[in-house]
């Protein structure tokens, strides 16, 4: 293997994306929780869902990354 | 209870035996002939699944090694490798160690379904586990007093589990999967916490328990899935043709992304929390160049050290957080198979 970095910034890249995705989606239900804290659980449950599927994406490339080294 | 006990028992016993039988993925690369102190084979080390139970230094607890091939098995303590430098000779099949993989030296097929690490770990678990779930059990005999001691630190995360995840997201149908769910919650978290503890196995983190956790969601979605679930998938109602040549591949690669994303997410969760930390260790020895430079450690380490302690403490909320999200996904997925149509 001639190129040994390329690997880390594919991770990093994959971070950054999971970073911005999760950022918004955590923002966005701050402010939702903060105009409706009646409905502030369902909407936990659902930042959770969310954010977890965000992740999932982000980690399939830190997998990728990591097989290459 | 005492029914769901037993099939607890049952469920976690089938979940500790196939990982065994499924090949375990192996991170192992060749160590590079570099200068510099390299850390990353004792970390590969520290995060992957052995033959025998590493402590410290050079102790280590020898686990059984059960091979079987051809009616018979040879049954052997791991100590008999010598760290992989002897041969093991039963009969007429010589066992050796390559690559962290016991093969047969004239290349015979046998299967493996050796104690490891990771098998050891889950039994222990597993014990566990049935002894504080046993204990709580039993305290529900005597209904007048109060919770106390371990019921009343495991009845508010009984009823959360039940409540907030398996309840609110399956709906009225929600008692057949409590079984599956709550001991998916529980075995994954003990796990995940008996693995942040030092000298212990990373059993979670170890991709074929998660295919194992991931594939009885898949079955349990595809068997209890109604008639509008697969409606939707194969004949989407109310989409025009040329939409449906589109969507209906799609729909039916969802089917399996969904465990399958299930099961790399809490691998690569756990895994990457136990590679950080040992990185972070190994901090220490990258700047002291493996004890050369004495002064240069000392002066690493005390940072080093917080970070651990910090990405430590984030490492018990993901424990909990990564068996939240697993059940939680699966409740999401079987409502959705399980949901009645009222449209």
């Amino acid at each position: 293997m001639e190129i040994n970095g390329i690997a880390a910034i594919g991770a990093g890249l994959s971070a950054i994306g999971a970073g911005i995705g999760i950022g918004m989606i955590g923002g966005k239900a701050l402010e939702a929780m903060a105009r409706q804290p009646e409905h502030s659980g369902m909407i936990q449950t659902n930042m959770f869902i969310a954010a977890a599927l965000v992740e999932g994406v982000a980690l399939f490339g830190v997998v990728v990354a990591l097989m290459q080294g | 209870m005492k029914k769901t006990l037993v099939n607890t028992l049952l469920l976690s016993l089938l979940i500790m035996i196939i990982p065994t039988i499924v090949v375990a993925e192996d991170h192992h690369r060749e160590p590079e002939k570099t200068e510099a102190y390299n850390p990353t084979p004792a970390i590969l080390h520290h995060i992957a699944d052995s033959y025998e139970w590493h402590l410290w230094g050079n102790v280590s607890i020898p686990l059984p090694v059960i091979l079987y091939s051809e009616g018979n098995f040879d049954v052997f303590l791991s100590s008999n490798f010598n760290h992989g430098e002897s041969k093991v000779v039963k009969g007429d099949r010589i066992y050796k160690i390559d690559h962290h993989h016991i093969i047969e030296e004239n290349n015979k097929e046998f299967i493996n379904i050796s104690i490891t690490k990771n098998v050891a770990s889950m039994m222990m678990s597993v014990l566990l586990l049935f002894l504080l779930l046993g204990k709580t059990a039993n305290s529900y005999k005597n209904k007048k007093v109060a919770p106390k001691g371990i019921q009343a630190f495991l009845e508010p995360l009984i009823l959360f589990v039940r409540d907030d995840i398996i309840k609110s997201n399956i709906g009225p149908k929600y008692e057949k999967f409590t079984m599956f769910l709550m001991t998916v919650f529980f075995f994954i978290l003990i796990n995940n916490l008996l693995g942040l503890t030092p000298g212990a196995a990373n059993v979670t983190g170890n991709i074929s328990v998660t295919l194992v956790l991931s594939l009885f969601t898949f079955i349990i979605i595809t068997i209890s899935a109604n008639k509008g679930y697969w409606k939707h998938i194969v004949n989407p109602p109310g989409t025009p043709l040329i939409i449906k040549t589109i969507m209906v591949p799609i729909e039916i690669f969802g089917i399996f992304t969904k465990p399958f994303a299930l099961m790399i997410r809490l691998f690569a969760n756990i895994t990457a929390g136990h590679i950080i930390i040992f990185s972070l260790i190994s901090l220490i020895f990258v700047a002291s160049n493996n004890g050369e430079n004495v002064v240069a450690g000392w002066s690493v380490a005390p940072i080093s050290v917080l970070f651990v302690l910090f990405i430590f403490l984030i490492e018990i909320l993901v424990a909990f957080l990564q068996a939240y999200i697993f059940t939680l996904l699966s409740a999401v997925f079987i409502g959705l198979a399980v949901k009645e149509e009222n449209h």
